[in-house]
This record gives structure tokens, sequence and C-alpha cells, in this order.
């Protein structure tokens, strides 16, 4: 394997730690590490997609590179490999890798001094480290989360992970490296996915104003509910790398307002309002 | 329309009732991790002073810690309306 990037100086202090995190479970945090992860790549940064999820590793599947897994993030914080072996580069685009988890059962095998030293190695070879976070409130979902620069909440219009979105955010707020050293607190954008505007026109679906306004923070992106997704789990393909996919393309907004652009959201307004709608429509 | 809406006042829809809920539901837990674990006790002891006076029953007082935009506001409402005063006041004073 190539070692990825020359060493890169004063560039260092730039590297980001992004954690994609949602407390709840099944919202879409790997599908949308796998997409940002994907996006940040298309866009020429040097990107590291970590799985956190020590014994329900998914990300290898969700990226399509499950057979080519060897060493994964546990062999390297117990020096049975190095980072350089464990790292899988992607196939379709060169600034990307995958670094997998391990299947151990052994929860708390994500030592805190280990999962450091591993990240600042990683900083010095990549512009972003995209921490996949197990769900729950437990040992690797707060390891995930402690180290990061930046948070992005992934949450679905639905009262449970609206509520469990609002506890992470709390977590972070009190219990991430920065809110420890009294450091600038780390960076929380809010991704609303499987959003489906012709339910939240109908009054089914709390809209994104409504999510926006519980969580008070800002609004990266909205991903809306689509079949293209389950396809691109499917095939092993992060969504953002299918042009074609309504969802890949809203990852790609949501990934260049990351970066710093101004994007109108898409797909927030449902095809057509309808007839009952129009006539008694609602202020 | 308003006459429309007057006579047939629109049921709230369930994203609604999903808003109201979260909002109420957050806000106490926003304020309860910061909550000092004494409210339950003062709570109690609240009760056992007041109750030397009038009859009072638990429900009767609410103990609350609440936010004013900066400011840390506890809240304690004591519900004596109706309660009776002890008949023999002397004796619920200790000495």
């Amino acid at each position: 394997m190539t070692k990825p990037g020359a060493a890169r100086g004063r560039e260092d202090l730039l590297a980001k730690v992004v954690a994609i995190t949602s407390g709840k479970g099944g919202v879409g945090k790997t599908t949308t590490a796998a997409a940002f992860a994907a996006g940040l790549a298309l866009r020429g940064h040097k990107t590291v997609v970590i799985d956190f999820d020590v014994g329900l590793r998914n990300l290898d599947l969700v990226m399509g590179c499950e057979r080519r897994v060897v060493f994964d993030f546990i062999n390297v914080i117990n020096g049975d490999a190095n980072l350089n072996q464990a790292l899988i580069k992607d196939k379709r685009n060169d600034n990307l890798y995958i670094f997998p988890t391990s299947q151990t059962r052994d929860k708390d095998a994500l030592k805190r001094d280990a999962v450091e030293r591993v990240l600042e190695e990683l900083k010095q070879q990549f512009d972003f480290i995209i921490c996949d976070s197990p769900a729950g409130i437990e040992h690797g979902a707060v390891t995930a989360l402690y180290f990061a620069d930046s948070a992005i909440i992934v949450t679905n219009p639905e009262v449970s992970s609206v509520r469990d979105s609002d506890r992470i955010i709390g977590i972070l707020a009190s219990r991430s490296r920065r809110a420890e050293r009294n450091e600038p607190p780390v960076e929380v954008n809010l991704l609303l996915t499987r959003y489906d505007p012709g339910r939240v026109a109908r009054g089914e679906m709390l809209t994104v104003e409504d999510v926006q306004e519980i969580l008070s923070i800002p609004l990266l992106g909205v991903i809306p509910e689509s079949e293209t997704v389950l396809r691109a789990s499917n095939t092993g393909t992060p969504v953002a790398f299918d042009e074609e996919s309504p969802a890949g393309r809203a990852y790609l907004d949501a990934v260049a307002r990351f970066l710093g652009e101004q994007r109108e959201m898409r797909f927030v307004q449902p095809e057509r309002r309808g007839f009952f709608r129009v006539l008694f429509g609602r202020a | 329309m308003r006459l429309l809406t007057y006579f047939f006042p629109p049921r709230p829809t369930s994203a609604a009732i999903a808003k109201e809920r979260l909002k109420i539901v957050l806000a106490h837990e926003r304020a309860g991790s910061h909550a000092p674990d004494f409210l339950p006790r003062l709570q109690k002891e609240l009760i056992d002073v007041i109750s030397r006076y009038v009859d009072i029953r638990d429900d009767m007082i609410r103990v609350n810690l609440g936010k004013a935009g900066e400011t840390s506001l506890l809240e304690i409402n004591i519900e004596i309306e109706g309660a009776k005063t002890k008949a023999k006041l002397g004796s619920a004073v200790p000495a």
C-alpha cells in the first residue's frame, strides 16, 4: 500500500476531525459518513472515514470494500499492524480511504489515548477525518465525538430521533475534549435525513423548520427519502457517487455548505401541492 | 375562510402534535440536566414546615428550577387556598 500524501508541514493544523453522530440508531449515520467522505474526496480533499462501531462493522460494506479488510482499528491500536497497512484505498477516488473497525466483542477496546495517537497520525496525512459513530451514548459513541472539531448531527424528522439528537448535542457541549479543555466548542451542524416533503406538506412529518427550531443548530442539509440510498448500500457505493440520485445530490450540496459555499436547499418542497391544500392552504 | 375555520377549527396535524410534545419534553430535559438533585428534598422539607401551620398535601407544592433569560429562577408554587389553618397554631411551632 502506498502512503497517502506526503508530510504536510504546517497544514497539519488544519486537519479536521468530523464526528457523524445521532444518538439514535438507524437514522443514516453510516450512509452519511460514507456519502460525506466521498463528497469531500470528490472535492479534492484527502479524506479518511473511520468506523467507530466496534463489534458491529458495517462501514466496509457501505463503502464496498468488505473483502479488502485485512487489518483493523484495534490491530493498529494494539500495535499488531501499522496505520498504512490498515487503511484501505478507495478504488473509485484516490483521495478517499477507509479505516475499518474490528469485529471484536470487547466494546471497550477503543482506549482513548490510543485513539488519540491514531488520530494524530492520520492528521499528518489527511485533510478530513470522518468518524462514523455507533448509536447510543456509550463508550464507542463518546470516543467518536470526544476528539471532534466538528460534528454532524444526523436526525430524522421523527420525535425519538430529534430527542436523541438533543441529548448528543448536550454531550458534545459538555464531554468533548474541546469542552474539557475550554477550547472553542465543537462546531455542530444538523443534517436532516429521510425527509419526505409530501408527508411534510400533509402535516404528517415535522418540517425542516420545526426540527431546526427545536434543536437550534445550523442546518447543513436536508436529504430526501430516496430509493437510491438502499440501492447504493446494496451495491457498496457511497450515495454521493450516484449523480442520478436526489439523495446523492443533496449530500454533495451539504458537503459544499460544509466547505463554506452557499447553496440553496433542494428537495424540501413536494412535487406539487394537493388540491385541498391549495384550496384551504394553511398559513 | 375565517368563518370556515371558526365553525370547523382545524384539528392539529400529527406533525404539530409531535412538535409540541418535543418542545415540552426537551425543555424539561434540558433544565433537568443542570438541575441540582436537592429539589425533591427541598420540596419535602417545605411541606414539613408549611404543614405545621396549614393542612397541605404533597401535590399543593411545586418546586421548579427554571430560566428567565439569563437568570436562573427557583420557582416555588404553594397552593393554600382551601387549606385549613391548624386549630392550635401554638403547638405546631416547635419550641
